[in-house]
């Protein structure tokens, strides 16, 4: 029987087994693939997506919870790459290998949209159960810290993944790399 | 590795592998985002100059990426290689990942692949010429249109100016022209005053696509028609499949084959999670082979008593170290171990094959493309110019890609499918099926004169061999390099110093963990050194700058990092700092580690971590910043919690919870500073985490009087 569900916006209905984790049903059944596989166990958040604004494990959520539910990937968060957290991830430079980044993006999303100014310590436990091997854990307390201030200069962006309209497909954009930023590095040059 | 020792067994394993001679591989090119990949493919547009370039009438600048993304930053510290010379807009450059070509080849050891911290270090010639020499038909094609001398054009910004017009002609409008011109032999290349993005701090040109999950990763990889794999393997390393029923896994949902091959059975599914259950619906017979009693207490004594052994392979004699310890004041001995570790990068291993009538194409996350195409040939029964590799983007390598296995199971499983098939490991498949750091066994004696200066160093070294299996050629005399690498090379001023290695191998196999033998050997050396220090009484950082008077570089970082970390100067109550430097890669490092040792439960903190690299001329502070940052935290992580364990001849540790990672609640907070230089450009992805281990281990004994010999370091022995 048909599970639907509200991805990203727009109204899913997909027959699978019910018992299958929705990380599965997004990146085998639907090919959106930008949330990922890491551990199947909840134990390093690459598969986090929102459910109902909820950082939520997909690995572990069998897809007929889902049922009736608002889910947003990585690919929904914003139209354009525009929110406010992946702003900064793109400021401060995060991504290494990249793998981790959706899990990790989708917890900075969840965890200031409830807290909008964040301590360090809280930073740190909202996103301590997303593991980077690259360890980018530095530039990501940076990253979260930004886009809490860019948050609270436009608050409208922050709010972007409530709208009811949002595009489904990915808008190709050019990837801004442009300038060379003045990050200090003591010694350097 | 060493590159002369590679270039030696290149040919050895080229005659292994291979069931041919390589060729020339006309491969299609695999974008790196669906922006890339709507635009035309690069081999179609008109300027294509050499192996790297690709310019289209759009203005649009293709660079072709010869080395895996693993985040190490290769995307855009290449392109900045090629865009110095090439005088493109930075905004106009998109990314490719190249294909399998002889062209591609690693001018540091002669096959395609990405590994050994050699990326910047061997493309800073051949990009930049590469871009100079685009830039230079470019600027011919400019003054033919305009009949003017070349001499009065120059390139900026992706256009040919006439200096004494003003005129400006766009790289797009050039691209036809450029394209029928005679590419030029000699260029000239900029001095390094002139360069205006290399040493800058770009931003990386893949931050975007892996902000919003466009990224392409191997396990992302969709082809029409494709499906989904997993493998049983055997739990006991080095056994195999006795018999099978696959009976109740077909009838599970979604199921579609189980098939046998070398590694296995693969259930093949319309789903990955369909596979897996099917996988567990599987009854196997396993014939469980010599390790099936094997233990981790049985490798130890294994190790110990490699060690103990006669007939040691010399890799180090200086002076009499016989003589120089029975002539010493004072005599020092300790034991050290560090386990087997696994990579456990943060995407799975998985590959994607296609065995078709026309050859076969597979998308890899991998660090080894030339190995890779020849193990497909083989297997499918192909010329390896049959087969098109595919590079995606890696979800972490630390030298876990450059094996074979995974594109061994997808083009097998492929072939006996006739269709286009993903094989995914679980996160236990990775875990317990890896190629892990040697565990390693060190014993050392050392000897003091009466002022407490070491007159006398010996080091025997007990470990498997990664290289006998990888490069066997390599290993000469008993003697693997990698085994030895940052104990060999101690760089401290010692008159006597003998370091030998007995190769003992365990039944587990071994493979190039992130720093390879450095990871284990900086350990062990530079902790052993501190002991010296306490043994005379002196300051740990006095000690090592005394006997790196005639080390300049070591002096420099070891320097950079005392002074940042402000040693010497007062902590805050119950912290403590520790200090290591080692050299590798071509790169300096130097380490200061400030840590608190809880009394109560013995849990160790690292609060903060000062590292000074000098990794010769810098190419993008940003990458070496984050490559350090990253080189600590991996290194960090298995000082703190990292041991594989095996037991009847199974790996004890199956995922994230017995297998544990830093997080960010543990994350110290990490300075980074760059030693200026105008040295050739050295590695970074691996010579940040060799000395974070014993940094750490020094400030636990500075704090506690304990010293962590065995490595992780357990809280339960500093209660």
């Amino acid at each position: 029987m048909a599970i639907r569900f509200t991805l990203n916006g727009k109204a899913q209905s997909v027959d699978v087994d019910p018992r299958m984790p929705l990380l599965w049903v997004l990146r085998d059944t639907l090919n959106l693939t930008g949330t990922k596989f890491g551990c199947g166990m909840a134990l390093c958040g690459a598969c986090t997506v929102h459910i109902e604004g909820e950082a939520t494990r997909s690995c572990v959520t069998p897809v007929s919870d889902v049922a009736g539910k608002k889910v947003t990937t990585i690919e929904g968060l914003s139209a354009d790459v525009s929110h406010p957290v992946q702003k900064a991830w793109i400021e401060l430079d995060v991504p290494q290998c990249g793998y981790c980044q959706s899990g990790q993006i989708m917890s900075a999303a969840a965890l200031l949209a409830k807290n909008p100014r964040p301590t360090q310590a809280e930073v740190d436990d909202a996103m301590s159960g997303n593991i980077c091997r690259c360890g980018t854990y530095q530039r990501i307390r940076q990253a979260i810290q930004r886009a809490a201030q860019m948050q609270a200069a436009s608050p409208r962006q922050a709010t972007l993944e409530k709208k009811s309209k949002e595009p489904t497909e990915p808008v190709a954009i050019t990837p801004d790399a442009s300038a060379a930023v003045g990050l200090v590095l003591g010694g350097a040059q | 590795m060493s590159s002369a020792m590679l270039e030696v067994d290149r040919r050895e394993f080229l005659k292994g592998v291979a069931s041919g001679a390589t060729g020339l591989v006309i491969g299609f090119y695999l974008p790196h985002g669906s922006q890339a990949r709507a635009a035309a493919a690069p081999d179609a547009l008109p300027f294509a100059p050499n192996a790297w370039i690709r310019i289209g009438t759009d203005d649009t600048v293709t660079l072709v990426i010869d080395k895996s993304e693993m985040g190490q930053g290769v995307v855009t510290s290449l392109s900045m290689l090629i865009a110095e010379e090439l005088e493109c807009g930075w905004k106009k450059i998109r990314t490719v990942f190249a294909p399998a070509a002889k062209e591609y080849a690693n001018p540091e050891f002669g096959m395609q692949g990405t590994g050994g911290s050699t990326s910047v270090k061997g493309m800073w010639t051949p990009l930049r010429k590469a871009g100079a020499q685009a830039r230079e038909m470019l600027i011919a094609a400019a003054s033919g249109k305009w009949g003017v001398d070349k001499g009065v054009c120059r390139a900026e910004d992706s256009h040919v100016i006439n200096t004494q017009t003003k005129e400006r002609l766009s790289y797009g409008s050039l691209a036809e022209a450029a394209g029928k011109l005679p590419a030029p032999g000699e260029v000239t290349l900029k001095e390094p005053k002139q360069f205006r993005i290399v040493g800058k701090a770009m931003k990386r040109l893949d931050a975007a696509d892996k902000t919003c999950g466009r990224a392409e990763f191997g396990i992302d990889v969709r082809q029409p028609g494709m499906l989904h794999a997993v493998v049983a393997r055997c739990p006991v390393i080095g056994g195999k499949v006795a018999s099978f029923n696959a009976d109740k896994a077909k009838a599970v949902r979604g199921v579609r084959h189980v098939v046998r091959i070398s590694s296995g059975v693969a259930v093949v599914a319309d789903n990955t999670w369909s596979a897996m259950q099917g996988r567990d619906a599987l009854e196997i017979k396993w014939e469980e082979g010599p390790n099936a009693s094997l233990t981790s207490a049985a490798i130890g004594k294994m190790l110990e008593e490699g060690a103990s052994k006669p007939g040691a392979a010399v890799a180090r004699k200086e002076g009499d170290v016989t003589a120089g310890l029975a002539n010493a004041a004072r005599k020092i001995e300790a034991v050290y171990q560090a386990p087997f570790l696994a990579h456990a990068t943060m995407e799975p291993m998985n590959c994607v094959a296609h065995v078709h009538a026309g050859g076969c194409d597979v998308w890899a996350p991998t660090q080894f493309q030339t190995v890779n195409q020849m193990t497909a040939a083989k297997i499918a029964g192909l010329k390896p110019e049959q087969v098109n590799i595919h590079t995606t983007f890696l979800g972490g390598g630390f030298g876990r890609r450059a094996e074979q296995d995974f594109v061994i199971e997808a083009v097998e499983i492929s072939q006996s499918m006739g269709a286009p098939v993903q094989v995914t490991w679980s996160r236990e498949d990775d875990m317990q099926h890896d190629f892990y750091r040697p565990a390693s066994y060190s014993r050392f004696e050392a000897g003091l004169d009466a002022d407490g200066w070491p007159v006398a160093w010996s080091n025997r070294i007990a470990c498997p061999s990664i290289m006998s299996r990888f490069f066997p050629g390599s290993v000469k005399n008993g003697l693997d390099d990698s085994s030895v690498e940052g104990a060999a090379d101690l760089p401290y001023a010692i008159p006597n110093i003998l370091v030998d290695y007995q190769l003992t191998e365990t039944g587990i196999p071994v493979g190039f963990w992130r720093s390879v033998g450095h990871s284990q050997n900086a350990f062990f050396s530079e902790c052993f050194l501190d002991e010296l220090a306490a043994a005379s009484g002196k300051d740990p950082y006095q000690f090592r700058r005394r006997l790196l008077q005639k080390a300049p570089r070591h002096l420099g970082v070891l320097d950079l990092a005392a002074t940042k970390a402000g040693w010497g100067e007062a902590l805050p109550a119950g912290h403590s700092r520790g200090i290591a430097i080692l050299s590798s890669f071509g790169s300096y490092v130097a380490e200061v580690a400030e840590v608190s040792v809880d009394k109560k439960n013995g849990e160790v903190r690292v609060h903060r971590v000062v590292c000074a690299v000098d990794c010769g001329r810098t190419v993008n502070p940003l990458t070496i910043e984050a490559q350090m940052q990253s080189g600590i935290v991996f290194g960090l992580t298995a000082a703190l919690k990292g041991a594989i364990t095996i037991n009847k001849g199974r790996v004890e540790q199956g995922n994230f919870d017995d297998y544990q990672q830093l997080r960010m609640n543990e994350m110290p907070k990490i300075e980074v500073h760059i030693v200026p230089s105008d040295q050739p450009s050295s590695g970074i992805g691996e010579p940040g985490t060799p000395p974070i281990a014993p940094a750490v281990c020094n400030a636990i004994f500075a704090a506690t009087g304990k010293r962590i010999r065995q490595l992780p370091i357990r809280a339960e022995e500093l209660v």
